[in-house]
């Protein structure tokens, strides 16, 4: 074995010993669980549809529905272990959001019920309010005044 | 029964792949979950915005709309339908309306979750 001196070297050691497929592997899996999440979304909207849901009403309850599991698996331990597997395909699905929200708070429940969980729940689901909400009032803006 | 399966087959591929990407920024770029999901947010703002996210909807159903990109896309698809109905106040009004069900039961069922149950002792 070749001697390495330099963090650079080591670097480039270890990328050439690492099973290229890890990457591959790791993209197959948050396709299928993603997709999975996805196809059960579908799942849902199709059956409301069925019962006469109109269209728009059953996308935003089939989002209900899907953030009300996400938050009951993160509950009982069930979602980490998904995401363990899964990597982006838990976290990308709007039942990762959910996720991201009872995690942290469940962890810090422990500093109180009001800067413990009340404050932890938006860690991440905070940002992405404000960075979601934001751009939506911007484009919302151009929409404005491209139109009149 | 063939349309049913079409649509699922639709779903699964377009969400598995919107998911697909999220994973490759993670390990390509070393974005912290946190920073995918403002991404992906903001992307699909931007996207329908662009006119492009409409048919991806089009085509996977809830395979773009359960990805967060579909809150996006929710979100802007509201202010854009409140602009036309209100002016510019819809610009502020029409995205939090759009999506006012699913904010809300994630702060709800999150709380209710978060209390609820005892989080597992780490290992």
């Amino acid at each position: 074995m070749k001697a390495i001196f330099t963090k650079d070297e080591y670097v480039r050691y270890v990328e050439q010993k690492a099973p290229k497929s890890k990457v591959m592997k790791n993209i197959l899996r948050a396709f299928l669980v993603g997709g999975v999440i996805c196809a059960g979304g579908q799942l849902i909207t199709n059956w409301l549809k069925a019962r006469g849901v109109p269209a728009e009403n059953a996308a935003n309850l089939t989002a209900l529905i899907l953030v009300c599991v996400g938050a009951l698996f993160t509950g009982l331990n069930i979602y980490d272990e998904i995401g363990r597997f899964a990597g982006a395909g838990s976290i990308v699905p709007i039942t990762g959001f959910a996720n991201s929200i009872v995690s942290p708070a469940m962890e810090f429940r422990s500093e109180g019920f009001i800067t413990g969980v009340g404050a932890r729940m938006f860690v991440i689901a905070g940002p992405v309010l404000v960075y979601g909400i934001s751009a939506s009032v911007i484009a919302g803006i151009i929409y404005y005044l491209l139109r009149f | 029964m063939n349309n049913i399966f079409v649509s699922i087959l639709s779903a699964f591929i377009t969400g598995g792949i919107i998911c697909a990407i999220g994973q490759i920024l993670i390990d390509r770029t070393k974005l912290t979950p946190a920073r995918i999901l403002v991404l992906f947010v903001t992307s699909g703002v931007v996207l329908t915005a662009l006119g492009i996210y409409q048919r991806l909807v089009d085509i996977g159903g809830a395979g773009a709309t359960v990805p967060l990109t579909g809150f996006g896309y929710s979100l802007a698809k509201g202010a854009f339908k409140d602009v036309e109905q209100y002016g510019l106040l819809g610009a502020f009004t029409g995205g939090v309306k759009a999506t006012a069900g699913g904010i809300t039961a994630a702060v709800f069922f999150g709380y209710l979750v978060s209390v609820a149950f005892k989080p597992k002792p780490k290992s």
